[in-house]
């Protein structure tokens, strides 16, 4: 039986509770920007929900400055080890919140609401409650927390996913997210069951320890690790674990499916990352003699094999939508790369390969949105002559698809060049795995220039050649975020310094 | 000087994109001043290009200065990178010989381009903002000596020709576009895993960091000896030169990776043709010359019988296919790649005459090529139609189209007293003194025999004779009394006029001057290739 604690011992927690509050703060603050929208919502039934959007996005943007006060604090855990605030922690607490903000603003661009949805209702208020699932997802420390914060994220992930009641897409893409969301975090339970019954420990850097201390059963170890790759995978969209994704994307609404496809994806790295760099141990002292190397090995066949799968399937795909859901798929693969390499360059070019994703994918799908908007379409074919009629559409979205192919000069290219540098920094290794990382580059180029292609080579079918106007807001963003995918693939020195920054977990550097 | 002459394009580009797209007349007089004063700026480097400062490696102290012209070299991305201390990317620009003759040809080229592209009426602005980006790129490239900067300037030339080609092409212009952007892009995307690897392996001898100077990459005790393209590591070092090898060899376009270009030729108007041959081409043999040969020279010797054996076949195999062609655009891409088949067997030899060839060929070619092509664009603008057997006797009718045309054919198959025959005989005194290609040679002295063939059948079947009864013509009886020839749809000059005698008269100049007093150029070359012989020779290798 348990024992009731002692006086002592309540007042011991408490004391910690107060004392781990104050790392809590931006968390606390966007829950409280969560009730607020409700609130809002509420009392503001039926005005003009600009209302909404604009106070989430001031909201969200007030945030940020309570995560910068975060630098400030010393990197430790807090909440009896299951939180914790690194530097890492930070780089995605900022990557969430500006990926809420940009969700938001694309939401607000998406005239598809309009019709769909009567009132926008608590939509924002689950951006916001997303947000904040994925930030506990980047700070947790503990299995336990792991699991809770993915819950949340994916609880709201589907919610979102079939806002649009009406729409048999929509709400088809959600239930087939529901369902393989179910399979997946059961196995990762299962998976976190079994370490827990090796370790007794829930606690990574606790698990890492005894593992290291008293060794394991290798089939349990690789068994255990299969299993929460799945849920893991199953975020980051990787093969086999990919399957909802191409579904999700295509049926949940546009501004969605490019949250989904940036944040979540981010989210899911974080853990991996976390996960594998500091509980399951690889290579140099004191784990040279465990068997660490299986899950890299796991790894390095999920990255392959999504590369390829992602790249090839892409081929074949009618709807835009659909096609950069598999693309998203065979970025998951190049994401991987960094982490195999487990040192510091790699975790440095995965998170900056994570801030390009983020600019040109959110830029390719707000790009996808204006252009439904006008035509109501997303396949590939209506966007013939599009090139004409809507000029700067057109170049920003070749822009960002150049920079999806990793060509330069653009931030794409710098993430593709910093990932095969940190493959080709380990020697010869590697080597493999960058050739096969490039020549699917190469194949992707096909599916990419399909968009240009019809936008510029085919004639509209309807002959009507007006141009049509995108509105002055949009066309603004557009046009910042093209200009940043070429500025940035030009000047990256101090995202680059920060991803760096940023490579350091529970104050531990990987060398 | 030589940032202003790659960027005048661009800013050129930049005030087109201010100016509406119903302007047009504007819109191309931009393009053509800044084409003229990249000629302008090309003139001036040619003169104060002092011959007789080597390049390719390192000055005297690891510095570039004194070996290298009109250098600029800024920091322009430095930053850190676990483990690896910082990643220092350098604005770099410079010219050696090697660089200059290609920095006054593309700068020729593009010139002519501009003006080529004067018929042009579909969307105007757009193409000349690609056109203006396209030449950025590939001057850019002839003066990078940096490898991060020089791929970019590489990667960026890919999408205005995708577009250009893919936009205002011929009829099957998709496949045509999309095939020389994947065929491209497959070629480069190796280079960029070798830019990598070799930034790891070599070291800044001045300020000791890791560097992508191609200055300093020319020199090999600049390698980490362990490092993964260092000296010990054989393996990779063949890998990375036949990767590279094969990432130049698409563009140049070397068999059996030249199947692109025929296509991309007969779908792409008539300038993008002339810059495809003119100068893109010769960012292949170029980017052989200034990279892969001496960063790896000692996989260089041991493979130069082979590449002297592609030489061979394109020389060979280009020029079979030109006979075999009815398309008459078709029949000159074939003889690009067959005449590209020289500067392979000119490198190939290794020695100063066959590089000097090689080079010299490179700087004709282009300049010959680009006449042809503008030659086909002519009688293609009249007729719209290229098929040989659709004329006959167009030399009665045309006869000033007839005397160039019969100077740039005969300039291609290398007659005495033209350009092209100085580098086609230097190839080939460089390539029989070189016991490795000596029996290559003879095997591609044949090459010539087709060449004359195809040329001279194509010339007599198109201008001589009568016109042929399907002809793409008629001939009317004019009001003096004599008959004239007239195409439909065309209502401009019947022969030659002003435009096209302003880009073909400075051509045919040229070609003849160089065929005359080859010494501007040789004069300018000679040092760089005699250093280049050095760099790449067994002797300094075994010093090492």
């Amino acid at each position: 039986m348990f024992e009731l604690p002692s006086g002592a011992e309540i007042q011991g927690i408490i004391a910690t509770l107060k004392a781990s509050v104050g790392f809590f703060i931006p968390e606390i603050y966007l829950s409280l920007l969560f009730m607020l929208l409700i609130v809002i919502d509420l009392v503001a039934k039926g005005r003009k929900n600009n209302l909404l959007s604009i106070t989430t996005l001031v909201g969200l943007a007030g945030s940020l400055f309570f995560i910068y006060q975060q630098h400030t604090m010393a990197a430790g855990e807090f909440f009896f080890g299951m939180y914790v605030l690194d530097e890492f922690a930070l780089f995605f607490k900022y990557f969430f919140v500006v990926s809420g903000m940009l969700a938001v603003i694309v939401t607000m661009a998406d005239e598809q609401f309009d019709t769909e949805v009567k009132s926008i209702g608590e939509y924002y208020a689950l951006i916001v409650s997303m947000v904040i699932g994925m930030i506990m997802m980047a700070s947790s420390a503990d299995l336990l927390m792991i699991f809770l914060s993915m819950e949340l994220v994916s609880f709201t992930a589907y919610i979102l996913t079939g806002y649009f009641k009406r729409n048999a897409r929509s709400s088809e893409a959600a239930l087939k997210y529901l369902v393989y969301g179910a399979v997946s975090s059961g196995l990762m339970v299962y998976g976190f069951s079994l370490i827990y019954g090796l370790t007794a420990q829930t606690n990574l850097i606790k698990i890492s320890s005894e593992l290291a201390t008293h060794g394991y059963d290798p089939l349990v170890m690789i068994f255990s690790t299969l299993l929460v790759l799945a849920g893991f995978g199953y975020k980051i969209g990787a093969v086999p674990f990919h399957f909802w994704s191409p579904d999700v994307y295509e049926g949940a609404p546009t501004p969605i499916t490019a949250y989904l496809s940036v944040a979540s994806k981010a989210a899911g790295i974080a853990l991996l990352m976390r996960f594998f760099y500091i509980a399951v141990p690889h290579g140099g002292r004191p784990y040279e003699d465990i068997l660490g190397i299986d899950w890299l090995s796991l790894l390095i066949l999920i990255s392959i094999a999504s590369m390829i799968y992602g790249n090839v399937v892409a081929l074949w795909q009618k709807n835009v939508k659909r096609l950069l859901a598999y693309s998203s798929i065979a970025h998951a693969g190049y994401l991987l790369l960094g982490i195999i390499v487990m040192d510091k360059l790699g975790t440095q070019a995965t998170l900056f390969y994570l801030l390009s994703y983020f600019l040109m994918n959110f830029g390719a799908f707000h790009v996808v949105i204006l252009i439904a908007n006008k035509t109501g379409s997303e396949n590939l074919d209506d966007y013939r002559g599009l090139g004409r009629r809507m000029p700067l559409a057109g170049a920003a979205l070749t822009v960002f698809l150049i920079s999806l192919v990793g060509l330069p000069p653009t931030f794409g290219f710098i993430g593709k060049l910093m990932i095969f540098s940190a493959l080709l920094a380990k020697g010869s290794i590697y080597i493999w795995l960058a050739l096969i990382g490039i020549m699917t580059s190469v194949i992707s180029l096909y599916y990419y220039m399909l968009i240009p292609l019809n936008m510029y080579l085919r004639e509209s079918t309807q002959h009507d050649d007006k141009e049509m106007s995108t509105g002055m807001p949009a066309q603004i963003l557009m046009a910042v975020l093209m200009i940043l995918t070429i500025y940035f693939g030009l000047f990256f020195a101090p995202l680059s310094d920060f991803a760096q920054y940023s490579s350091a977990m529970f104050g531990i550097t990987l060398h | 000087m030589l940032s202003l002459i790659v960027f005048l394009p661009i800013i050129a580009g930049l005030i087109i994109l201010a100016v509406p797209s119903s302007q047009k007349q504007i819109i191309r007089i931009v393009s053509l001043l800044a084409a003229l004063a990249q000629g302008v700026l090309a003139v001036l480097i040619w003169r104060g290009y002092d011959p007789a400062l080597p390049g390719i490696t390192a000055g005297p102290g690891g510095s570039p200065l004194g070996s290298f012209q009109f250098v600029e070299k800024i920091p322009w991305i430095s930053l850190h990178l676990g483990g690896f201390g910082s990643l220092n990317i350098e604005y770099f620009l410079g010219v050696d010989g090697i660089s200059v003759t290609m920095v006054i040809l593309t700068a020729l080229i593009s010139a002519i381009g501009v003006l080529s592209s004067w018929t042009i009426q579909k969307q105007v602005k757009g193409y000349f903002i690609l056109y203006n980006l396209l030449a950025s790129a590939m001057m850019g490239c002839f003066v990078a000596l940096d490898f991060f900067l020089f791929y970019v300037f590489w990667e960026i030339m890919l999408l205005p020709m995708y577009f250009l080609i893919g936009i205002w092409g011929g009829p099957n212009r998709e496949y045509a576009a999309i095939k020389f952007f994947l065929y491209t892009l497959f070629g480069s995307v190796f280079m960029l895993l070798v830019m990598i690897g070799l930034y790891f392996s070599v070291l800044d001898p001045v300020t000791g960091n890791h560097t992508f100077s191609l200055v300093a990459m020319a020199t090999q005790s600049n390698y980490i000896k362990d490092a993964i393209l260092g000296p010990d590591n054989v393996f990779w070092r063949y890998v990375a030169f036949i990767v590279l090898f094969i990432g130049f060899a698409i563009k140049v376009p070397m068999f059996p990776f030249h199947t692109w270009l025929p296509d991309a030729h007969v779908e792409a108007p008539t300038p993008i043709s002339v810059i495809l041959a003119g100068v893109l081409l010769k960012l292949g043999t170029y980017g052989m010359i200034r990279i892969n040969f001496p960063l790896f020279p000692e996989v260089f010797q041991a493979g130069m019988y082979v590449i002297g054996i592609f030489g061979a076949i394109n020389i060979i195999y280009g020029a079979f296919c030109a006979l075999a062609q009815k398309d008459l655009k078709k029949m000159v891409a074939y003889s690009s790649i067959s005449h590209m088949g020289y500067v392979l067997l000119g490198l190939s030899a290794g020695n100063s005459e066959g590089m000097v060839g090689a080079l010299y060929q490179m700087f004709n070619h282009g300049t010959i090529t680009a006449m042809l092509f503008l030659l086909v664009g002519v009688i293609y603008d009249r007729a719209h139609t290229r098929q040989i057997e659709k004329f006959g006797g167009l030399a009665s009718y045309m006869p000033v189209y007839a005397a160039v045309v019969t100077v740039a054919w005969f300039a291609s198959l290398g007659l005495p007293g033209l350009s092209g025959f100085i580098s086609e005989a230097f190839v080939f005194v460089g390539a029989f003194s070189s016991v490795t290609t000596r029996y290559i040679a003879m095997v591609s002295v044949l090459g010539i025999v087709f060449g004359a063939a195809y040329l001279l059948w194509s010339l007599q079947r198109m201008f001589l004779g009568q016109r042929r009864q399907d002809a793409a013509y008629d001939l009317v009886v004019g009001e003096d009394g004599h008959e004239h020839i007239h195409f439909h749809d065309w209502n401009g000059k019947l022969d030659l006029d002003g435009r096209e005698l302003a880009m073909l008269v400075p051509l045919v100049l040229i070609t003849i001057f160089l065929g005359i007093y080859p010494m501007p150029v040789l004069g300018m070359i000679t040092t760089s290739i005699n250093k280049l012989v050095q760099v790449l020779s067994p002797v300094v290798m075994s010093q090492m």
